[in-house]
């Protein structure tokens, strides 16, 4: 032993619990439990007019019935589904296309980085609606036009965050002793740059998932988005606007699903990011 | 009668840990004290407390005296926002470390030396650029007119910190803090800076609080030196004694670290 | 003062009349040549915008000269040749002069300080077989290890498990922070949880654990406080003793050079204006600008 410690080695700071983790996973469960119920038993098909028009909550009809006359829970239910497609789906997409390309620009010199630079601004002034309308013009309008319109609007801002991430994560002088260690480019990119912007990137995708959600709404309500019968919880919030003061259940259930949903991935991923950072937590 | 007294500082942080601990100094008009202490040591916070310009959620307590020619004396600390604002920049101002932070990155010098001299002189028009030129000239900067007319970017660093020291003396301040002011410069720069700083002082009569983590530099500035550690004063004296002979156990580690390699200086071949 | 020839038998690292430049910008580094012999470290010395990282740079094979060449063992240092390489990376290691952006703050210390072995494969490499790098590398890094370190050479043996090889690796962190003064605990933590002394430590211990002949530093000790200064400054000084590590220094810190490094060439503006021994240039500087630094050291009153 050469030489004496100077200082004692700090100690870490008292870790936090992962509280907001739990209650985000309880929240987000919820929906997908109800989403995947969706799938094997609704209380009523999601046609069935029977009950009459805006009845209100009672033994039949748990929470009353819309302005055509559907059981408003049996169209929660599958609007619960369909907000996780859409929500899931594009975020899936542009997280991949967007880490891919912002992947790509934070590594290029510079004249490829400004190519890159330049069609993400390019892309993120392109109104979703607008490609949203070309989908549909080409592939006509259905969930999947959807998903993929929001999940391109995304993936630029994905893009964008990623490469700012990646540039600073490359001007750190730990990715230059792995070159000087021979770490190869690829495992930098894994060991290195990936484990320091993904809790950054995933807090971006989770705000971008409650976009999305609110998104396929405004699609849906022009007809770009799910058609009928199963139709998303935007959709009916649009729809339950002209009701809302004689029966506000149908604007107000599907509203506080959506809050419940957005409040439940952020936590999720304020509590991934937590855990994910060594600062946070105590060494054994 | 003092310039600056201060009585049983401490600074505390948000979560309620001492930064600074019980400290207290005191400084004469034209006296120069140099305060040395290693990262953590408490040092730029003590000048931040001096100014009232602490970091919001820290809180000072004990006593910052403050009384400057021509102006009522003043308890720094508790003091309203706007009583600070009269002192700071007359009674006491302050040079940083880092001198590209210090001035407005979209300002031209000029104009940024030119706005206390306004304050302070009430000039206007021709006479203020004039001023401000001088003021340029008077921390030896060539071509002062250039520099004026530059934005801080277009210039050097050491030239940085000069633009730095002529506002603050701009002002005309009794007591001039320099945080570590020559820090961030090259060797050589430095060298200069420090005789400017020092020609400059004497010349007006200021009095200086300088601090900083070398003691070699501080030894070249100032008389007096109070050695700093985890927030407390270890040590206090005059420059020589501390470094000839220190009495604590951390000075005598200070000083030793300090000897090793001025010494290595010394061990060359003529 | 004599004029090193960069072909000189014996150089480990050597720049012969190097140039460099960015498009379109003045030069960075015109003519300039110099050699590294083991046992001589050479200290790089000049303010900013001398050029002193850029040449860092190119030592470190990180960027190629726009004229002129580096030499490593006496050839070309040319980085494509996969075998080259690896011998380049595992002879001449690196210490960053900021010990808080040349740690990754999400891997643990044991993590980070083995990074060298798994990526130059030296686990592997005594896995298979290598027995005499191998066995040389034990026997000078293991000596001093705990009493407790397995025998050299049985350890990996051919075929080794992946088991055994991370025993081999965790064996050879465990005996790097020791030699740098850290207990084998440390292993397990992370950055944040260390002072900047230790994080610098815990660089060092990077550096060392695939046992180079050179380490390149790049102001290894201005971020830190005097007192640490001084325990970094003799780590490294019995490294160099201990190991016949050379330390090839860029510093602007006329003192801690003066410690550590026989050798000093002054640059200035992209130039090597003055070369020679350590105490004979800083003794009697010839050149102006030389001269210019040696005067603006700062000073302690002398004890007389």
């Amino acid at each position: 032993m050469s030489a004496v410690i100077q200082a004692p080695i700090r100690p870490a700071v008292r870790r936090r619990r992962p509280v907001t983790l739990a209650v985000g996973c309880v929240l987000a469960g919820v929906i997908v439990a109800v989403a995947v119920v969706s799938l094997f038993w609704l209380p009523y098909p999601p046609s069935d007019v029977s009950g009459g028009r805006l009845a209100g909550p009672g033994a039949g009809h748990l929470l009353g019935t819309d302005k055509l006359g559907r059981d408003l829970l049996t169209q929660l239910m599958i609007g619960a589904r369909i907000a996780l497609a859409v929500g899931c789906g594009s975020i899936a997409l542009g997280g991949i296309l967007g880490v891919a390309a912002g992947l790509a620009a934070g590594f290029a010199t510079r004249w490829l980085d400004d190519t890159i630079a330049a069609a993400l601004d390019i892309l993120i002034a392109f109104p979703v609606l607008l490609v949203a309308m070309l989908l549909v013009a080409a592939r006509g309008a259905s969930l999947s036009s959807a998903i993929v319109a929001i999940g391109l609007g995304s993936s630029a801002i994905v893009a964008r965050l990623t490469r700012v991430l990646v540039k600073r994560i490359l001007a750190q002088d730990f990715v230059t002793a792995a070159r000087t260690s021979g770490t190869s480019w690829p495992r930098i990119v894994l060991e290195h740059v990936l484990p320091n912007i993904w809790p950054t990137l995933v807090v971006n995708l989770a705000l971008q998932l409650g976009v999305a959600v609110l998104a396929e709404a405004s699609l849906s309500y022009l007809g770009l988005g799910a058609p009928p019968p199963n139709e998303s919880w935007g959709r009916m919030l649009q729809e339950a606007q002209a009701t809302v003061l004689t029966a506000p259940l149908g604007a107000i259930a599907p509203g506080v699903l959506l809050i419940l949903l957005v409040i439940g991935v952020n936590l999720i991923a304020d509590g991934l990011r937590d855990v994910a950072d060594p600062t946070r937590r105590r060494s054994r | 009668m003092s310039l600056l007294d201060v009585t049983g500082l401490s600074v505390h942080a948000p979560d309620g840990r001492a930064l600074v601990r019980d400290l207290s100094f005191s400084i004469g008009p034209g006296d120069r004290l140099g305060l040395i202490g290693e990262s953590g040591s408490g040092k730029s916070l003590t000048a931040l407390a001096v100014m009232g310009l602490l970091p919001p959620g820290m809180t000072a307590s004990g006593s910052v005296l403050l009384d400057a020619p021509g102006l009522p004396a003043t308890e720094v600390i508790g003091a309203p926002a706007r009583r600070l604002n009269q002192l700071r920049g007359r009674a006491a101002t302050v040079v940083f470390q880092e001198p590209l932070t210090a001035l407005d990155p979209l300002m031209r010098v000029g104009r940024q030396v030119a706005e206390p001299l306004r304050r302070r002189r009430g000039l206007r028009g021709a006479a203020l650029r004039e001023a401000a030129v001088a003021a340029l000239a008077e921390v030896r900067l060539g071509e002062p007119e250039r520099i004026a007319r530059a934005y801080p970017h277009e210039i050097s660093g050491g030239q940085r910190q000069r633009v730095a020291i002529a506002m603050a003396l701009a002002c005309e301040p009794a007591l001039l803090i320099a945080d570590e002011p020559t820090t961030a410069l090259d060797v050589s720069v430095q060298a200069d800076v420090l005789s400017l700083l020092a020609s400059l002082i004497s010349a007006r009569g200021m009095a200086l609080l300088f601090i900083t983590h070398d003691l070699a530099v501080v030894a070249g500035v100032t008389d007096r030196v109070v050695v700093l550690r985890d927030g407390a004063a270890v040590e206090s004296g005059t420059v020589r004694d501390i470094v000839t002979a220190p009495r604590e156990p951390y000075t005598r580690d200070l000083v030793a670290s300090a000897r090793v390699f001025d010494e290595a200086l010394s061990r060359r071949k003529p | 003062m004599s004029p090193v020839d960069p072909a000189d038998a014996g150089a480990v690292l050597a720049a012969r009349d190097v140039h460099f430049a960015y498009r379109r910008s003045a030069p960075v580094l015109t003519g300039v040549s110099f050699a590294v012999t083991p046992g001589r470290s050479l200290a790089l010395v000049g303010e900013s915008g001398a050029g002193k990282t850029t040449l860092l740079r190119l030592l470190l094979g990180l960027a190629r000269p726009t004229g002129g060449t580096i030499l490593f063992d006496g050839r070309d240092l040319d980085l494509r040749d996969r075998a080259r390489r690896l011998e380049f990376r595992r002879g001449v290691q690196t210490v960053f002069q900021d010990p808080y952006s040349s740690l990754d703050p999400r891997q643990r210390v044991s993590r980070i300080v083995a990074e060298p072995l798994r990526s130059l494969g030296l686990g592997i490499h005594a896995a298979s077989g290598d027995a005499d790098a191998f066995g040389g590398a034990s026997a000078s890094g293991g000596a001093r290890a705990s009493g407790g370190a397995r025998a050299s050479g049985g350890a990996g043996g051919r075929g080794a498990s992946r088991a055994e090889r991370r025993v081999e690796i965790r064996r050879r962190v465990t005996a790097a922070l020791d030699s740098v003064g850290l207990p084998a605990d440390a292993a397990d933590r992370y950055p944040h949880e260390f002072s900047g002394g230790q994080r610098q430590r815990v660089a060092i211990a990077r550096a060392i654990v695939c046992e180079p002949r050179v380490l390149l530093a790049d102001e290894p000790v201005s971020a830190l406080d005097v007192t640490t200064r001084v325990r970094i400054v003799d780590l490294l000084a019995e490294l160099k003793r201990e190991r016949g590590l050379t330390v090839v220094m860029v510093s602007h810190d006329l003192g801690v050079v003066a410690t550590i490094c026989e050798d000093i060439a002054v640059l200035e503006r992209g130039r090597i204006v003055e070369r020679g021994e350590t105490d004979a240039v800083l003794g009697s500087p010839t050149h102006p600008y030389t001269r210019r630094l040696v005067d603006s050291a700062p000073r302690l009153p002398s004890l007389g």
